[in-house]
């Protein structure tokens, strides 16, 4: 592939990375679950860290060690008593140190706040599936998610199954997470998926205004980003994700959507 | 689904009418070393009316979450083939700022159990919202719509059973009045068997074909006017209830 070509390719993923962000996001701020989504994505550090001591690719060592935290936090929400803050707030910050110990220079900067680097064909093919299957997910599942989250009693007597319903979804919000880490790193990939819904949270009336908003600003942000970081020769990730904050605290400026 | 489908439905539902839909057997739930009730077994007859009544935290709502297998609980709980549930929990906490609105509520229920919309439309006719209601986030809905707006959720997919837990509570008089009849009629006309949790003991007697008593057990099971006595609500509520058959005949 061309150079030019896997630049576009480049730029394609990133856009399909920031489109599933802005649907998935959706959920985790509406089920209040901002603080676990957002530690979820520093889990992959360690993952990172032990793939890089092996000489294997990093993003193998994400993947293994977010599937495990997601395990985790589901196991958690559904088998124990501790609240699932707690052990997001010590198990999610742990694995971060522990991350950071064991990696340095610029393999640690890179992981922490992206680094896009060279990209191949294969990468961004598997990284559209990705994309597509997780966009797929939100469309098919959006009904049942709504009502899980309204009440997961009403959920059960409506045939779904709210434990399984609930760990797809959090396997999605990782698969997320791993599309996302080589344009924003473990340190900023969850806000990608946080700050374009709780945008949309504030300005969206109904369910499609806010997957429209909150993907709409994650594009726009991951866009003009990308753009900035072009003009500036930064890496894309803090920019992103400052534009993404920008769109955020401009939303604050209009009234509520529902006070109108 | 053409006429006589319906007529046939429901000579069929007719001729199951008075068999179990639902039959508990020595059912109990403990939260850790806390009882909740134990060993409370009563069977609900298809097409029929039960009332649950008992003083707060007697353990009724758990039993209703317990029957739809949201609680952990031991004994038998044994729903007929075919069951379709609709149920209305007790209070939602929903924050005022979520965007979703009615619509959107009812669609995804319309959605997941595989109706078209006009089942949306004919449910919402039957509890009385109006359309523009629907419009708004279901966190600013007040007190009343909300209520009336879950009902409405329950009954798209045409349930054969409606579990109603304190569905009057928030809801004007008027509104109560409404839900009363429609509950009534989908009773009478559908054949839908109704389980409501209920403080109005008024509304129990009118309607409820049988009544649990729950009091960290079965306290009483049976007609109304059987377990309505003065003797069982003092027994159940710790204090003098007045409350009165003679009245309400």
């Amino acid at each position: 592939m061309s150079t030019i070509s896997i630049e576009v390719g480049s730029l394609v993923l990133s856009l399909a990375m920031a489109t599933a962000a802005g649907l998935i996001g959706c959920f985790a701020v509406m089920r209040r679950m901002t603080l676990a989504a957002d530690a979820l994505s520093h889990v992959a550090l360690p993952g990172i860290a032990v793939a890089v001591l092996l000489r294997l690719d990093p993003l193998l060592g994400a993947i293994a060690t977010l599937a495990a935290g997601t395990v985790l936090i589901w196991a958690v929400e559904w088998r124990t008593a501790i609240s699932t803050e707690t052990i997001v707030g010590v198990v999610f910050s742990v694995a971060l140190a522990v991350g950071a110990m064991m990696t340095s220079g610029e393999t640690l900067l890179d992981a922490l706040f992206g680094g896009a680097g060279k990209i191949t064909g294969l990468e961004v093919i598997l990284g559209l599936i990705a994309a597509a299957v997780i966009v797929g997910f939100v469309a098919i599942k959006r009904h049942a998610l709504v009502v899980a989250l309204v009440s997961p009693d009403i959920a059960l007597t409506c045939g779904i199954d709210v434990r399984r319903l609930d760990l797809m979804y959090l396997l999605m919000f990782a698969l997320t997470v791993v599309l996302g880490l080589r344009y924003l790193g473990v340190l900023l990939m969850g806000s990608l998926m946080i700050i374009p819904a709780a945008t949309a949270r504030r300005l969206a009336g109904n369910l499609n205004a806010m997957f429209a908003v909150s993907t709409t600003v994650a594009v726009l942000a991951t866009l003009v980003g990308t753009y900035a970081a072009t003009l500036t020769h930064r890496e894309s990730g803090p920019l992103i994700i400052t534009v993404a904050g920008g769109l955020f605290f401009l939303s604050l400026l209009r009234p509520r959507a529902d006070s109108v | 689904m053409n006429q006589s489908n319906v007529s046939n439905e429901k000579q069929a539902a007719a001729s199951k009418a008075g068999h179990p839909i639902l039959v508990v057997e020595h059912l109990s739930v403990a939260f850790g070393a806390l009882e909740v009730f134990r060993d409370v077994s009563f069977s609900v007859a298809r097409g029929s009316a039960l009332a649950v009544i008992g003083p707060n935290g007697s353990g009724k709502s758990v039993l209703f979450r317990a029957l739809i297998g949201a609680e952990k609980s031991s004994g038998v709980i044994r729903w007929a083939p075919g069951v379709r549930i609709g149920y209305v929990p007790q209070k939602l906490d929903i924050e005022r700022d979520l965007p979703l609105t009615g619509r959107d509520f009812l669609r995804a229920k319309a959605a997941v159990a595989r109706t078209g919309f006009d089942a949306i439309r004919r449910a919402i006719e039957r509890v009385g919202i109006a359309p523009e209601t629907l419009k708004r986030p279901i966190g600013a809905m007040s007190g009343g719509q909300f209520q009336r707006l879950l009902i409405a959720f329950a009954l798209v997919g045409d349930p054969n059973v409606l579990m109603l837990d304190e569905p009057a509570a928030g809801v004007d008089a008027p509104g109560q009045e409404r839900v009363s009849e429609t509950l009534e009629r989908l009773r009478e006309r559908d054949g839908v068997t109704v389980m409501v949790i209920s403080h109005d003991l008024s509304v129990v007697f009118r309607h409820a074909t049988n009544v649990i008593c729950l009091a960290r057990g079965l306290k009483s099971f049976g007609a109304p006017r059987e377990v309505l006595t003065p003797k069982m609500l003092s027994e159940l509520y710790g204090t003098e209830i007045g409350f009165h058959v003679h009245d309400l005949d």
